[in-house]
């Protein structure tokens, strides 16, 4: 079947917050007052510019996530908001951080933690230190909390309400188009094949859309922000090296709950130290909570989702979440290199938003505001060239839309937070004190540190378990696991001391339950598998097969014998996590990227309940 | 002979999503109803697919789907429904809950129809899904069929064959799993479809982008009605209830997993 192909004017990539930025901008320059066009479309001639988005997830709203912004950028593109026209918002009315010590005693403590804790623990109430004062940068007040999938369905409805671009849901873009190192516009994502990508009788090649400008907000694990990094590379010195895995929530509180709508919560300290947890309180008793496992947790047997379980029972956060019911769950990538992380932000037809585009703010721990600010720069930008009739080439859009970035507050942020986190690359107390340095000089003093990759600092087992259990125990557990094609992770972390999770089926749900909530997790048929193990031989031969610990929704599981793991899409929720996880780097590339390909694929969370 | 079929569907929400009734400012409503993906209410589907056929199996035929529901969400309608079939869009802006009143919705879809530029009458098969947009009540296609001036009306209909002349021969789902057929000596006639006999068309990704372009403007036209549930006085509203508990029991001999899951299925 021969592949098709589309002309339009703009092909987006991604719906997220800098997508929706960009496109609700552009929409409102598309026609004038009168209802006469404003800005002609160049493929067709006479009509409205014809912009076109395409997202992989089931629906715009799909998706778990909690947000807590100052809502600077959205409150410039909305001047007369009210903050209960979102759904799901509410102003910030309160803010606290709470460090976490371990009631249990399982988790790794290092000296300086230890102590810490007993200084900490002096003035404890529920095994939890409140800091008196919270560093200005990390303030988030006047702010507001929201779901993040709420959002971008408020958004996306007025988009679509208004006719002038189009958002297609369920359609996962495979490529970047690219000629002559220019980018001409997008391949979608084959349909009618098998897993492995062999066509099937109803095979339909991915339609090939070219685009006078391809706008790439597919986030910080996207195909086509991948593809475009190794086609250009990235920028000298920058690195995207540093990752966090969100594993998050949404709860129902209790109705006799004495949380407010407006209510932050950050935590630290706990099950790890070097894990961060938020709870954020919406309107109707609803809360929105979950963990940051950092890529620099130096464990090998890291499990996002059971960590989650076991900050729930924090006596300082149980407390608040005892009586509740899990309403949905979800997990995501975090870019913390930042800045760090930028890519090629511009090139001849294409530009780059939002955290793929090295956004996320790693100081002031925000990324929707800054996601939201690059979108509205470049729909600016592309609204001066179409009116002054210029192409969209590099040259234009560095005059236009990189300018913009560069003066703006976001690269002003940014730049301060450039190293914000390298005191993390030594450990905790470094990380932290890091962060107060910079954040309280705004850049000028920093703690230095060199960043690795997540596959070159997770350690062995041996190294990891020496002083705290016996090498043969270990041995016989990783034995008899991977002879039965288990996870580890339940019998070296109860071996660890922590306790078993008790299950009560209304918060505390089994992994696999939890797949099955709200709307539940799903794929279409006739996709490829998006993940993939380069090279089978390295995946035989890792000792920890790590991207089965850590894998958000159980899709990749240990084969009897240790062999390659399998991955059923049916489960993924399209983290990426296992990408930049996997402590193998792959071969011929070992610089860059891992030996687990996440590719575009169909499928993940089709559930509202965010 | 052709036909200028003209197909009344929308929107229902999502129905793998929580639905949740409750009281709203104008009456009963779901949860979080305009943040609920939604799908095509299968019945109007049938009928768009079963109009689709006739419309390529009759030459010079041609279909309109006229659909009233929030314009915010239609786009995403169409985008499903584009890759299927090809149709002219008339978008009516207004709810699409299942609680409207059937009297209000008939008067706003017959409204768009007659303003429908190029709809010959005489030519018109009025489609639409046997119990839609009525709470089951198989009313509101009657009624849009009444002020359309069509009197030649049939329900719960699994097939329509066209003969040359422009007669046609109609199958109508009637009680003990009969049918009735009946011919009718052609057009105008409203047919309101069961499930009738064909496949659901495969998406198509290509067609529907195609399609999408003459389906914005529409949507871009879209005009407000006035849409409500009347005169009708909900005292409650609810739906069935899915049930979920999990247990944690290890060791636990198949024979008394069964008769537990029995025991808790009878409960």
């Amino acid at each position: 079947m021969e592949r098709q192909m589309m002309e339009v004017d703009i092909a987006c990539v991604g719906f997220g917050p800098a997508t929706a930025g960009f496109l609700h901008t552009l929409s409102k320059a598309i026609m004038n007052e009168d209802g006469t066009v404003a800005l002609e479309s160049r493929v067709m001639p006479g009509a409205p510019l014809q912009v076109m988005c395409y997202e992989r997830a089931d629906d715009i709203s799909f998706g778990v996530s909690g947000v807590v912004t100052r809502g600077k950028a959205l409150r410039e593109s909305f001047p007369e908001l009210n903050v209960s026209e979102i759904p799901t918002a509410a102003e910030v009315a309160h803010e606290e951080v709470l460090y976490l010590t371990d009631p249990d005693g399982a988790s790794t403590r290092s000296t300086g933690v230890k102590m810490v804790d007993k200084v900490a623990g002096l003035l404890a109430k529920d095994n939890a230190f409140a800091l008196p004062w919270i560093p200005p940068f990390l303030r988030k007040e006047p702010g507001m909390v929201f779901s993040m999938g709420q959002f971008c369905q408020w958004i996306g409805q007025q988009l679509m309400g208004s006719g002038l671009v189009q958002i297609w849901p369920g359609m996962p873009v495979d490529s970047p188009l690219i000629e002559d190192d220019k980018v001409v516009g997008i391949r979608l994502a084959d349909q009618g094949v098998e897993k492995d990508g062999s066509p099937t009788p109803g095979y339909m090649p991915g339609m090939d859309l070219k685009a006078g400008l391809t706008v790439v907000g597919d986030g910080p694990v996207g195909a086509v922000g991948q593809k475009l990094d190794d086609h250009f590379g990235l920028p000298e010195g920058n690195h995207i090296d540093e990752w966090a895995a969100g594993m998050k929530a949404v709860v129902q509180l209790p109705g006799d709950t004495e949380l407010k709508p407006g209510f932050v919560l950050h935590t630290f300290g706990y099950p790890e130290p070097e894990i961060f947890g938020y709870m954020y309180v919406l309107p109707d008793n609803v809360a929105s909570l979950g963990i940051f496992v950092p890529s620099w947790l130096d464990n090998p047997i890291r499990s996002s989702f059971r960590m989650l379980q076991h900050w729930m029972q924090h006596p300082a956060v149980w407390k608040y979440l005892e009586g509740s019911t899990l309403k949905s769950w979800g997990a995501k990538s975090l870019q913390e290199s930042g800045m760090r992380g930028e890519p090629k932000l511009v090139g001849d037809g294409f530009a780059r938003v939002g955290e793929g585009s090295g956004t996320t703010n790693v100081l002031t721990g925000s990324g929707f505001d800054e996601a939201w600010a690059t979108g509205v720069q470049l729909a600016e930008a592309t609204i001066e060239l179409l009116k002054e009739g210029k192409s969209f080439s590099q040259f234009h859009l560095e005059e236009t839309y990189l300018k913009r970035r560069r003066s703006s507050w976001v690269e002003e942020e940014a730049q301060q937070a450039k190293k914000a986190r390298d005191g993390f690359t030594r450990g905790l107390i470094p990380g932290l004190i890091g962060m107060g340095m910079t954040g309280m000089t705004k850049g000028k003093l920093n703690m230095p540190g060199t960043p690795r990759r997540p596959w070159d600092r997770v350690p062995s087992f041996a190294d990891y378990f020496r002083g705290k259990l016996e090498a043969g125990e270990v041995k016989a557990i990783i034995d008899e696991c991977k002879a039965k094609g288990q996870s580890m992770v339940d019998p070296l972390m109860d071996k660890m001391g922590w306790k078993p999770i008790p299950y009560d089926g209304q918060l505390l749900l089994l992994h696999q339950d939890a797949l099955l909530l709200g709307g539940k997790v799903q794929a279409a048929h006739g996709f490829a598998d998006h993940v993939r193990f380069a090279d089978p031989e390295k995946c035989r031969a890792c000792e920890s097969q790590i991207c089965i610990s850590m894998c958000s929704g159980q899709a990749i599981a240990a084969s009897e014998g240790g062999d390659v793991p399998n991955f059923d899409r049916e489960k993924c929720v399209h983290c990426g996590i296992c990408m930049w996880n996997c402590t193998v780097g792959r071969k011929g590339d070992e610089g860059r990227r891992s030996n687990i390909i996440f590719d575009a694929g169909s499928g993940g969370f089709h559930s509202a309940e965010n | 002979m052709s036909f200028h079929i003209v197909v009344c569907g929308s929107l229902v929400p999502d129905p793998l999503q929580t639905l949740e009734p409750m009281q709203g400012p104008t009456g009963p409503a779901l949860k979080n109803e305009m943040m609920l993906p939604a799908v095509l209410d299968p019945w109007a589907g049938h009928a768009l697919f079963e109009a689709a056929t006739l419309a390529a199996n009759v030459p010079g035929s041609k279909v309109w789907l006229v659909s009233l529901g929030p314009k915010a969400k239609l786009q995403q309608l169409m985008m499903s429904i584009a890759q299927k079939v090809a149709f002219d869009l008339v978008a009516v802006d207004g709810p699409a809950g299942g609680f409207l009143d059937a009297f209000e919705t008939a008067e706003a879809l017959a409204g768009a129809i007659d303003g429908i530029a190029g709809l010959e009458k005489d030519k018109m098969l009025l489609f639409g899904g046997c119990a839609s947009s009525s709470r089951d009540a198989s009313v509101t296609m009657q009624l849009i069929g009444e002020r359309l001036g069509i009197t030649d009306q049939f329900l719960a209909v699994d097939e329509l064959k066209p003969e040359a002349d422009g007669s046609f021969q109609i199958m109508e789902r009637i009680e003990a799993g009969e049918y009735l057929v009946s011919k009718c000596a052609g057009a105008p006639a409203m047919v309101g479809w069961a499930t009738g006999n064909l496949p659901e068309p495969p998406n198509n990704p290509q067609v529907g982008m195609q399609n999408m372009r003459t389906v914005m403007p529409a949507l871009q036209q879209a005009k407000p009605a006035q849409v409500g549930t009347g005169d009708v006085n909900f005292t409650k509203v609810e739906v069935p209830q899915q049930r979920r508990e999990t247990k944690i029991v290890k060791d636990t001999p198949v024979e008394e997993i069964a008769a537990d899951i029995v025991a808790w299925l009878k409960g």
